[in-house]
Order: C-alpha cells, then sequence, then structure tokens
C-alpha cells in the first residue's frame, strides 16, 4: 500500500493531535445530549406539542397551474361555512416583496417572493389561506373557494429559461434584486483566476462533460410547522420549527410592517431541517391568520405539501472541462454551472456561488473559471439544503477528476493526492469567490486529508477490490472521492452568548444558536463547561428565543460548532475572569494566580473555594453584591475547511441495471470532535442522506410540471433495510482558529455519495453516468450505449 | 361514540367520531410523544403498541380499540426513570433531532419483548418502518443491542 500513499509515508509531523492530547475533560467526551433523556421519552416540546388554548387551524389554497394570472376569486362559499374564521386571498394581506431566505442582513437573495400574489408561479404555489376550528372545516373551506385563472404558458426546462421568447416568470415590477428577469436569470457568478484559456492550451490533455442532478426534497420528518399568537401585551409571538429564528422575526416585522420588538420567535424542539426550515415559509402565514382573527393560528404542511410547495434542492446542470499534463499536473479548470432555482429565487446566488467556491479550491492548479446563472422556472422552489450547491459541483468535479487520473495511467487515490490542497496551502479561489460576493483570503491551518484518504482506503480494502476481477452478471467496482467544504461564511456569521452564574455554581447558558437535531445545545454547552471548569450537567442551555437569547444567524453554511462555539468560548472566558476577581477578593489573593478545577476555584496557596461559594456570596454576602454575567459575539475572518475522503463498493446488476451499494467508508477531519458520538451522527446522517439521493430519490413531474410522487411510499428514502455497512472514520486535527480546535462536520458529507458511486459504478462496469439518480433505467441505458 | 381502552396501564375514556384516527386522539389526550410526520402510515413517526403489536397510530381508526391495551412511550419511561433502551439511545447517540426517536423506542420495546436476543438483522427488519431522516441508524441498533445484553428491562 505505501506506494499510493506518498504524502502519509514522507509526512515529518506528528500524527494530527487527539482530543485527549489537549487534557479536555468534557470536550471530545461521548456525552449524553442536554435534550436527551426529554426526547427519548416524549416529553420535549416540539411546535405541535406547544400548550396553546383552541387554535384555529390553517391551510392554504395552493395552485393546480404551473404559471397562471388569477383572474378572480370567490371566497363567499368558503367564508359562510360554519367554523371558519377567515379566508384570505392577495386583497387582505401587505404586498410586501421579500425573499424567505433566512440570510444575513441584506439577503443576497431578490426580492422576488410576496405573502400572495395575482399570479401562481408553480404547481403548488400560494392562492388563498384559511382558518377554522378544526382542519376538517378548513379542508372543506378550501374546496368552496372559487379561483378563475388564466393559464400562462410555462418554463418547465431549466436549459431553455433564458432562451429568446420564453414567458417572464416575474413579470412584477416591484420585484428587486433581479439580475435580468426579461431572461427570467435570477442570480448570476462569474470569476476566474489565472488565465484558464491558455492553461486548457498548456495541457496535454482536455476533458469536458456535462453533468445533470435532479430535484430532492430535506423530508424532515417533521414537516414546516408554525403557530402564532397575539399575547397579554399585544405581542405577536411565533413559535416556528425553524433554523433562523432571528431572520423570521425581522422578515416578518418587514412584510407585516410591524416594529421588530413587538415580534418574539421561539424555536422549541424541532425534527430535522436539513436547510428547508432556514426558510420562512409559514410564519407569514400564521401571523396573517392571527392579525386577522385575534385567535392563535396553527399550520402544518401536510408530506405532499412539503414535498411540493416547500423548499428542494436546486437541481443543476454542470458543464466542467479541465486540462491535465501527462505527469498529472492539472493545467485549468473551467466550470458552468446552471441553476433552476424554480419559481422564486430562495438562495439562488449563495447555492450557484458555492457550487464553485467550495469545491475548486481542493485542487491545486493556477487557472480556474467558475461562472454560473440560476434562473427561474415554473417548479418547485430550491433552496438552502444541507451541502448547499457544492453536492452538485462535487458530482462533475469528483467524476471528472477520476477520468483524468484514469488517462494520467495513476491510481484515484494517487492523483488526488498529487492535487489535493495541504495543510499550509491556500487557494486564490478562498478570496474570489465567497458565498454570493467576494470571499476572504485565508489559508488551511488544519487538514489530515493524507489519514483520511489512507484511512477510508484501508476500510474499504481499496487496493485489493480495485484489482480484483469483474465477471459476471453482478459486477462489484470501488469509487472514491475528497471532499471539503467551510466553517461558516467568513466576516459575515455571527453568533452571541451570555452566561448567568446561580448561586450553587451552576450556570444559565443562553445562545442564538439554533439546535435543529444536530446537537448544538449539547456541544456548545460542553465547550462552556471545560472553559469553566464544570461538568456539562452544570450548565443549564437556552436557546433560540428572540426575546431571551442573543442574536446568532442561526443553524445554516456549517456555522454553529465553529461560530457559534468561538462566542461560547469567549463568553465563557469572561465569565471564568469575574469568577476568579470575586474569589480573590474572598482569598485576598492575586485572581492571576488562581484557577477553576473540578468546579473549586483553587490557588496555589493551598486554599480553595466551591463555585456555590462564590456565587452565594456575590450575590448575598459581598459588600458590591453582583449578579456574574458575562455574555460574547463572535465572527471569523476565516472559514476553515473540513475535509473528507469517502469510498464506496458498489454491485452493478447488469442485466436489471440495479446498483447496490455493498460497503462505505468515510474518514473525516472535523478538526476536535467536541462530541464523537453527535459528529458521528452526523456524517452517518450526511451519507444516508447522500446514498438515497444518488440512488433511489427523484421527483417525478407530468408534462404540466406536477409532482406525482409526493409521499414516502413513492419517493425512497432509506432506512435500517436499505442501509450498507459504513464505516465512519474521525481524524481529528486541532484547528488553532476553531473553539477547543473544532470545525464543521455538518454539510460536507452529504457530497460523497454520488461521486463515490458512480466512480464506483465505472470501476465496475465501464460507464460513466452524468444524470443522476442512478436508477436502473439510466444504469441500463449506459450498458447499452456502451455496446 | 365512547371508547375506553387500556392506555398504560390506565382505563381511559374518550369521545371520537367514526372516521377519527387514534394518533389524532391520542395526541389530544395528552399522549404527545406520539408524532405526526406523513399521515399515511410510511414513516412510523406515531407508532404505538396495540394488544402487543407495533402499529403505525394514523391509520387505525381510534373506533377500533374499545378493550385494548395500547402503550406508547409514555407508558415505558419517564425522564426520573427512564426504560434502559431510553437511556441506551441517549447514551450511544442515537438520538439526534428526537423527533423519530419515540416510536424507534416503542418499535425496539415491543421486539425486545418478543425476542429478548434480537440478531441485528431482525433488528434492522423491526426498525426498517421507522424513517429516521438525521440517519442514526446504526447507533440506534448499537443501543438495542445494548439493552438485549443487559437482558432487557
Amino acid at each position: 500500500m505505501a506506494g499510493i500513499f506518498p504524502g502519509a509515508a514522507s509526512k515529518e509531523t506528528a500524527p494530527a493531535a487527539d482530543a485527549n492530547d489537549h487534557g479536555f475533560n468534557v470536550v471530545g467526551k461521548r456525552t449524553r445530549k442536554v435534550d436527551g433523556l426529554g426526547l427519548a421519552t416524549g416529553k420535549a416540546l416540539f411546535v405541535d406539542d406547544w400548550p396553546v388554548e383552541r387554535p384555529l387551524i390553517g391551510r392554504i389554497l395552493t395552485s393546480p397551474l404551473a404559471h397562471a394570472r388569477i383572474k378572480s376569486i370567490d371566497t363567499s362559499a368558503a367564508e359562510e361555512l360554519p367554523g371558519v374564521a377567515c379566508v384570505l386571498t392577495h386583497k387582505d394581506v401587505p404586498r410586501t416583496p421579500h425573499t424567505t431566505a433566512g440570510q444575513g442582513y441584506p439577503e443576497p437573495s431578490p426580492y422576488d417572493t410576496y405573502v400572495l400574489d395575482t399570479k401562481v408561479r408553480f404547481v403548488g404555489d400560494r392562492v388563498a389561506f384559511v382558518a377554522a376550528e378544526t382542519a376538517e372545516i378548513a379542508d372543506k373551506a378550501l374546496k368552496l373557494i372559487k379561483v378563475v385563472y388564466e393559464e400562462l404558458p410555462a418554463i418547465l426546462d431549466h436549459e431553455t429559461a433564458m432562451d429568446e421568447g420564453q414567458p417572464v416568470i416575474h413579470d412584477e415590477e416591484d420585484a428587486s434584486g433581479i439580475p435580468d428577469a426579461s431572461r427570467n436569470m435570477a442570480a448570476e457568478v462569474g470569476i476566474e483566476v489565472g488565465d484558464v484559456e491558455s492553461g486548457l492550451k498548456a495541457a496535454d490533455k482536455v476533458f469536458e462533460g456535462t453533468w445533470r442532478t435532479h430535484y430532492a426534497q430535506h423530508t424532515p420528518i417533521e414537516p414546516h410547522i408554525s403557530m402564532a399568537y397575539i399575547d397579554e401585551n399585544n405581542r405577536i409571538i411565533i413559535v416556528t420549527a425553524t433554523q433562523v429564528p432571528f431572520h423570521v422575526r425581522r422578515i416578518i416585522g418587514m412584510i407585516f410592517d410591524i416594529p421588530l420588538k413587538r415580534i418574539r420567535v421561539i424555536k422549541p424542539r424541532i425534527g430535522g431541517g436539513f436547510g428547508t426550515k432556514q426558510e420562512m415559509l409559514l410564519e407569514d402565514v400564521v401571523v396573517a391568520l392571527t392579525l386577522k382573527t385575534g385567535r392563535p393560528v396553527k399550520i402544518e404542511y401536510s408530506r405532499k405539501e412539503e414535498f411540493v410547495s416547500s423548499r428542494t434542492r436546486h437541481p443543476m446542470t454542470v458543464k466542467l472541462k479541465a486540462g491535465v499534463k501527462k505527469d498529472g499536473t492539472i493545467t485549468a479548470i473551467d466550470m458552468y454551472a446552471l441553476s433552476n432555482t424554480g419559481a422564486y429565487g430562495s438562495h439562488a446566488l449563495t447555492v450557484l456561488s458555492n457550487t464553485g467556491s467550495k469545491t475548486l479550491p481542493l485542487y491545486k492548479c493556477e487557472n480556474v473559471r467558475f461562472k454560473g446563472h440560476a434562473v427561474y422556472t415554473n417548479m418547485p422552489v430550491g433552496g438552502a439544503y444541507r451541502g448547499y450547491g457544492a453536492t452538485q459541483g462535487y458530482f462533475a468535479l469528483e467524476s471528472l477528476i477520476d477520468e483524468m487520473a484514469e488517462w494520467c495511467g495513476k491510481d484515484p487515490l494517487e492523483f488526488r493526492q498529487m492535487n489535493h490542497i495541504e495543510e499550509g496551502g491556500t487557494s486564490p479561489i478562498f478570496k474570489k469567490l465567497g458565498e454570493g460576493r467576494e470571499g476572504m483570503e485565508q489559508n488551511v491551518e488544519s487538514s489530515s486529508l493524507p489519514e483520511c484518504i489512507e484511512q477510508g482506503a484501508t476500510a474499504i480494502g481499496w487496493a485489493a477490490k480495485r484489482a480484483a476481477g469483474k465477471q459476471g452478471v453482478k459486477k462489484r467496482g470501488v469509487g472514491m472521492c475528497i471532499l471539503m467544504q467551510g466553517s461558516g461564511i467568513a466576516g459575515i456569521d455571527m453568533g452571541a452568548a451570555a452566561l448567568k452564574m446561580n448561586e450553587d455554581g451552576s450556570f444559565n447558558l443562553f445562545i442564538g444558536a439554533t439546535d435543529i437535531g444536530t446537537g448544538s445545545d449539547t456541544i456548545l454547552a460542553q465547550l462552556a463547561a471545560e472553559r469553566l471548569g464544570v461538568e456539562l450537567e452544570d450548565i443549564q442551555v437556552l436557546s433560540s428565543d428572540t426575546d431571551l437569547t442573543p442574536f446568532d444567524v442561526g443553524a445554516y453554511a456549517s456555522s454553529t460548532t465553529y461560530i457559534s462555539g468561538g462566542a461560547v468560548v469567549k463568553c465563557a472566558d469572561k465569565m471564568r475572569r469575574r469568577i476568579l476577581e470575586v474569589a480573590g477578593d474572598m482569598l485576598g489573593e492575586d485572581p492571576q494566580t488562581l484557577d477553576i478545577v473540578d468546579k473549586k476555584v483553587v490557588s496555589p496557596s493551598g486554599k480553595s473555594l466551591t463555585l456555590g461559594e462564590v456565587g452565594l456570596h456575590a450575590w448575598f454576602y459581598a459588600e458590591d453584591k453582583k449578579q456574574l454575567v458575562a455574555g460574547a459575539s463572535h465572527v471569523s475572518m476565516t472559514s476553515p475547511p473540513p475535509f473528507t475522503a469517502h469510498f464506496a463498493e458498489v454491485e452493478v446488476d447488469t442485466e436489471t441495471g440495479k446498483v447496490e451499494v455493498v460497503d462505505y467508508a468515510a474518514a473525516t477531519d472535523c478538526g476536535t470532535a467536541l462530541n464523537p458520538n453527535l459528529a458521528e451522527g452526523q456524517v452517518e446522517g450526511c451519507i444516508m442522506n447522500g446514498l438515497s439521493f444518488a440512488l433511489t430519490e427523484e421527483y417525478v413531474f407530468s408534462s404540466k410540471g406536477a409532482m406525482l410522487n409526493p409521499n414516502f411510499f413513492d419517493y425512497k428514502i432509506w432506512t435500517t433495510v436499505d442501509q450498507p455497512p459504513l464505516k465512519i472514520i474521525l481524524c481529528p486535527t486541532y484547528e488553532p482558529t476553531g473553539p477547543c480546535g473544532a470545525k464543521s462536520v455538518g454539510e460536507i458529507g452529504i457530497n460523497g455519495p454520488m461521486p463515490a458511486i458512480a466512480n464506483a459504478i465505472y470501476n465496475a462496469c465501464g460507464i460513466r453516468l452524468y444524470e443522476t439518480p442512478f436508477t436502473p433505467d439510466r444504469v441500463l441505458a449506459a450498458l447499452k450505449a456502451k455496446e | 361514540m365512547r371508547i375506553i381502552a387500556t392506555i398504560n396501564d390506565e382505563k381511559v375514556a374518550f369521545e371520537t367520531e367514526p372516521q377519527e384516527m387514534l394518533l389524532d386522539v391520542l395526541r389530544r389526550e395528552g399522549y404527545k410523544g406520539v408524532k405526526r410526520g406523513c399521515n399515511t402510515g410510511d414513516c412510523g413517526a406515531c407508532a404505538i403498541i396495540i394488544d402487543g403489536v407495533v402499529v403505525n397510530s394514523c391509520i387505525v381508526f381510534a373506533a377500533s380499540v374499545q378493550g385494548k391495551e395500547i402503550i406508547t412511550i409514555e407508558g415505558i419511561g419517564t425522564p426520573d426513570a427512564p426504560h434502559p433502551l431510553q437511556t441506551a439511545f441517549d447514551e450511544e447517540g442515537a438520538i439526534q433531532c428526537g423527533f423519530c426517536t419515540p416510536a424507534a423506542i416503542i418499535t425496539a420495546y415491543a421486539l425486545l419483548k418478543h425476542n429478548p436476543d434480537p440478531s441485528e438483522e431482525e433488528i434492522r427488519d423491526a426498525l426498517s418502518g421507522n424513517l429516521c431522516r438525521c440517519g442514526t441508524y446504526t447507533k440506534q441498533i448499537n443501543a438495542i443491542q445494548r439493552v438485549a445484553k443487559q437482558g432487557g428491562d
């Protein structure tokens, strides 16, 4: 094996630091989750469990047509139905152009969306809202609303959306931030470093291809759900399944022209997000209905609505061209991505940007170009989805890298080892291309990618399986890919934390960060406990309540561990200083000489105080009595990439075209794994979603743009019996800019299965697949074409 | 109509309509650990045990449970006195968002009642109706195997 791991063999530095090397007590441990038992016993409150008196149930009338103008709506019969509290149409709600994307303000997404509009732009678009005493009455009322549509020609193929003569989907005059509405262009990106044309000329061989990825949905098991009510102080309280409570408050305030101080957004436990809840989707509906009726209103998407009307992964067409020399040097990479944002431009620009910015720095190459467009179609709306554009980009890039390796006569591992970015290295792409704007220059301060490649290869049995012969109808093969992502958006994402000490020496930790199942409440409490010298149980976490917690951008961009974690570390260090000041007074010693160990302030003189004694003294006995509090914010000028190497072994049935993944290994560098249980869980969740995205999840559309399979029976996400053996390996590093050495881990893994499987299929039976998912029909067609 | 059933060892009477589903009744009666994920019997988040058998309560008519024995997640443990499965799920990292967790635990509970020493394949078969999008399957299986080794409950 040594021959294909030249990097590992020559590495002189010590192996990557283990969390234990840093003497951590709480960090790096497989602790329980702070909310674990509440969830396991069914006691934890999700939105639908929130106690509220007799809420009205909201329902949304949606469009059966892909593109139409609403000529008239007659709601009288619906309004007369006993039990109906109100019916709202575009005439009854403010017309405020906005984006539903929950992003930093001002958002990089166009303001092209309305609470309700006179036009519908996809099957499943909003037409009217109903609130009624029961769900059954609300459903009945929807059927009584009479809508007359003027059907318009629709665009159902994003590759033709910018063609001349196409209908204009956003012809309204008050939208803003659309680069070219007349051509249905929702976003545009273009950067170049070096000189791509000369780079291509200098190559011994130029490769090119077109890769197409498909529609998919996040399918959190809890669909979107929101509730709103007006409290005794005439404030609007929104309890909602969101990844972005603070962005929701701001967007709602803007749409309804309500001062932010009158709005409170609470995120209770939420049943998964994966990006789809980084969106203001139902909150405006419940607010509109509650403002009209004065009653609490709750709306939950049905599973069908979750598929049809919420958000999806942007399908993309990625054209990639790259030049390589015989010795394996990459001379140029030229990527063009055409993204289908559907009817609205939510996350259109930033997802598109990431298709280039999160993939192209992975390889050392002087001449790189990335161009792209996001276009409107009359199809379901794209949005944030774990991986965020990188998923689509990596399918193309890692497929092409495999082709180049083969031409150079190199093992795919060796080719990647000689070309991937290294610790201490940088890429001009970091500065040139950020998320929807210019990025930030940065060096890679930590990377165990060489170890990831080595350990993943060993786990899958790479060398032997790669060399194995391919006989019979069922052919086996192995393929791999390497990946990077980021940790938050450099210079933009901010998280904040506050700590309060109680008189028993316990702490309340207040964080805006939004735990959507990732375990961020737990790892942030672990960080606080680590820095304060206490146990995890001594930290009570309160998160994601716009009244009670400081700001945080929310759960997205792989930011929480790194950015919010940075805030918690700063905050805990401030608190620590405050505790030592009080203890110094009590002991008559210099605070600088004191330390906190095992819940006690200890002095070199041998004296010690429990934190409870310090807390009690501060509140009740000191002359200068005080509540010990601390607060801190954190923003980072870098976004250190986590790295990973994924390996898939597949069996292709060449008679039926069925692809089965028989083994899978992923080795990941996420810096310090603050809680290995949770870090492994993120990787496993990514891989499971990535596997079914690559093989079985697919939207089937009618010729009129209606999704035909909006249920879990016809849209296949994987369960225990579908799961191949997964070998999940963590290869820790210590990221110097991260909290206790941590980087992100939440998204990177989802980008691996598609290219790893595609490359494994090629190894098995010699076909390259350029369209996803890899269903039997596509495999058979490729096998046939090969013959 | 009035239905009387045993829920978590307690006789419970409730009013229902002929078309009403058991999931709706259970949640209305306060068994909020029973979750709604699809309403079509496909995701398993609403799984409960009726007379020893795991069923998806979203596709069971409430009127059909007259005189039956129902177990929900609330019936097997509390944060104060958790069932070993609840502790094991937490400690093994088998809980991410936790929305599918109560139903997965109920399924495992029923499995171990019938088969105290299941093979990995039997555990996978039993859990195959409980969708977890967070992808905690491996850790769920670890947790169930650990409890089985300890002799169940």
